[in-house]
């Protein structure tokens, strides 16, 4: 075959020479994509043990989870917790991005180090810590406590991927728009923010799948009615292994690919660089 | 005053640098949030590991944890099973982003959805999914006993090897995407170089293309290593209960005996060990490369 005696990179290796390059590559990809897309048909099965494949189709498990009432409470709430984290790490995020980026000073660098925490620090560590601090500030178990919680772990995402678009942005265009008349915040409103928006688009896509996944703070502190959906389903998986688990992983992955979906449709477009 | 200064040169740089500190105030309410939650109680907890469950200030729970074997067993297990999932990550990891990044980037666009998908799924999601793909009459079993490959179903889950496969399946894009994205980066013409000077292809890529991706390879398996020391979730499930490591050891203590004491002194020391480990790597690597590789 041509295609395999010709070469295949600038180390002048044949295709032949790698064909073990490319079936451990594909086995990879295999193994990174095969619980996702297996969970799938197994939401469908009939049988309530994990039996791989179904032994025959079946809607019971999406039935089981949209008639209780405790599942759909905790959709509801990882809903709205994933929401609210947007609405406050995405704006807080950008603030202080362009607040550091605009005032060039060399304290900067030490807060972009001490935003940055919350990724680094082991989540268990955050998760005993916050519910300390919760118990006396009586925000356990309420939403309010657990939006707080997640905007924290969703805001270095948002300094991060706002600076970075901030960094291939020419600032001297707010200047001109300033010289122009244009006061601090027009110019901000009307010339930077048009060009960052696919990074705030990321950024707050990032921040809604930071809360909506998130399992170890909510497991210390939601609670209650405000359960979240991961809480719930990481109790689940310690006791008693039900497929309803598989219906609401299938809705989790429906909601994983739209956000993705529309992140590519969005988020990844020219970010002004 | 001079000729051709500003007539108002002091008050100018003054407005200038007020302005200045006013845009540094944006960043104040994430970073009073950021301390409130976070940095605060984590404190209080640090506090807390110095004081005895008498009252009196002491290293009474660090004693605890050097004194009692099974403290040191479960730190070891937590750097024995992060190095292993690291080094099965960067096995299977090197190699797949080395194919990417040389594929046309259409391509690569369209197999890198195959490393993105897991990073968007819940890993609870993943986790159950691992559950039913290697339990004894799961999907794994099933096929290599009928392909011959194992005669007995494998105990593949609810011990180290399921916590294993499930920490390496949730760490390995975090590998593979900041070690693409580095591979993108050098210069393909040093390869043709060397192969024009009679370097076969091995040697071309041991000599010249291998370090070249050190840095990147490095700052990938660093983010890996540090990530696995804090993890909670895949041990708690596909560990079964009998992989515990130092996060589960610090549940398990707040759920079992409440003493905030030696529980904090075991947090604190496994967010030392994480510094610690961070500070050895950026020795070796620019730190901020560590970030770089989120966006594709």
């Amino acid at each position: 075959m041509n295609w395999l005696a010709a070469q295949a990179s600038e180390t002048q290796i044949t295709h032949r020479a790698r064909l073990w390059l490319y079936a451990l590559a594909a086995l990879v990809i295999a193994f990174l994509m095969l619980p996702t897309i297996i969970v799938i048909p197994m939401s469908f099965s009939s049988s309530q043990y994990l039996e791989f494949p179904p032994p025959q189709l079946s809607l019971r498990w999406y039935a089981n989870y949209i008639h209780s009432d405790a599942w759909l409470q905790a959709t509801a709430t990882s809903l709205k917790a994933a929401l609210a984290t947007v609405a406050v790490a995405t704006p807080l995020g950008t603030m202080t991005a362009y607040g550091l980026f605009a005032s060039r000073l060399r304290l900067a660098r030490l807060i972009m180090l001490v935003l940055l925490a919350p990724i680094l620090t082991p989540a268990i560590l955050v998760g005993i810590a916050v519910f300390y601090a919760y118990v006396r500030l009586h925000l356990l178990n309420t939403l309010t406590g657990l939006v707080l919680a997640h905007s924290v772990l969703a805001l270095p995402l948002v300094v991060m991927i706002v600076s970075s678009a901030l960094e291939s942005y020419d600032i001297n265009q707010e200047m001109v728009a300033r010289s122009l008349g244009a006061t601090r915040l027009r110019a901000f409103l009307l010339v930077t923010l048009p060009q960052i928006r696919f990074a705030l688009v990321t950024a707050a896509l990032i921040s809604f799948l930071t809360s909506f996944d998130e399992v170890v703070i909510a497991m210390f502190v939601s609670g209650g009615d405000n359960s979240t959906l991961t809480r719930n389903m990481f109790n689940a998986l310690r006791d008693q292994v039900d497929p309803t688990i598989a219906a609401i992983s299938t809705v989790m992955i429906v909601i994983s690919s739209l956000l993705l979906a529309l992140f590519q449709t969005f988020g990844r477009s020219r970010d002004g660089s | 005053m001079k000729p051709g200064a500003q007539p108002n040169a002091p008050g100018l740089r003054r407005d200038a640098l007020r302005e200045r500190f006013a845009l540094f105030g944006l960043s104040l309410p994430a970073l009073l949030l950021v301390t409130v939650i976070m940095i605060v109680p984590i404190g209080w907890l640090f506090a807390l590991s110095f004081v005895a469950d008498d009252g009196s200030l002491g290293l009474v729970h660090y004693h605890r944890l050097i004194a009692q074997p099974a403290y040191g067993r479960i730190f070891l297990a937590t750097f024995e099973i992060s190095a292993m999932t690291t080094v099965i990550c960067v096995v299977l990891g090197y190699p797949l982003a080395y194919l990417l990044s040389q594929l046309p980037r259409p391509l690569a666009n369209l197999c890198m959805i195959g490393v993105l998908m897991p990073f968007w799924t819940s890993i609870l999601v993943r986790t159950y999914a691992w559950l039913v793909l290697l339990q004894r009459q799961g999907l794994v079993n099933t096929i290599g006993i009928k392909f011959g490959l194992w005669q007995e179903p494998l105990g593949l889950v609810y011990n180290l090897n399921g916590t294993l496969i499930g920490m390496v399946h949730i760490m390995l894009p975090f590998l593979v995407l900041p070690l693409y994205g580095s591979m993108r980066a050098i210069d393909r013409d040093y390869l043709r170089a060397a192969a024009n000077l009679g370097a076969s292809p091995i040697r071309a890529f041991w000599l010249v293309f291998f370090p070249l991706s050190g840095p990147g390879l490095l700052a990938g398996a660093t983010i890996v290593f540090i990530l696995c020391l804090g993890f909670y979730v895949t041990p708690a499930v596909l560990g079964g209960g009998k992989v515990i490591m130092v996060a589960n050891a610090v549940a398990n203590d707040i759920e079992l005996f409440f003493n905030w004491g030696a529980t904090s002194a075991l947090g604190v020391v496994l967010l030392l060990l994480t510094i610690l480990t961070l500070a050895l790597a950026s020795r070796l690597v620019r730190l901020d490369s560590l970030a770089g590789g989120h966006r594709p």
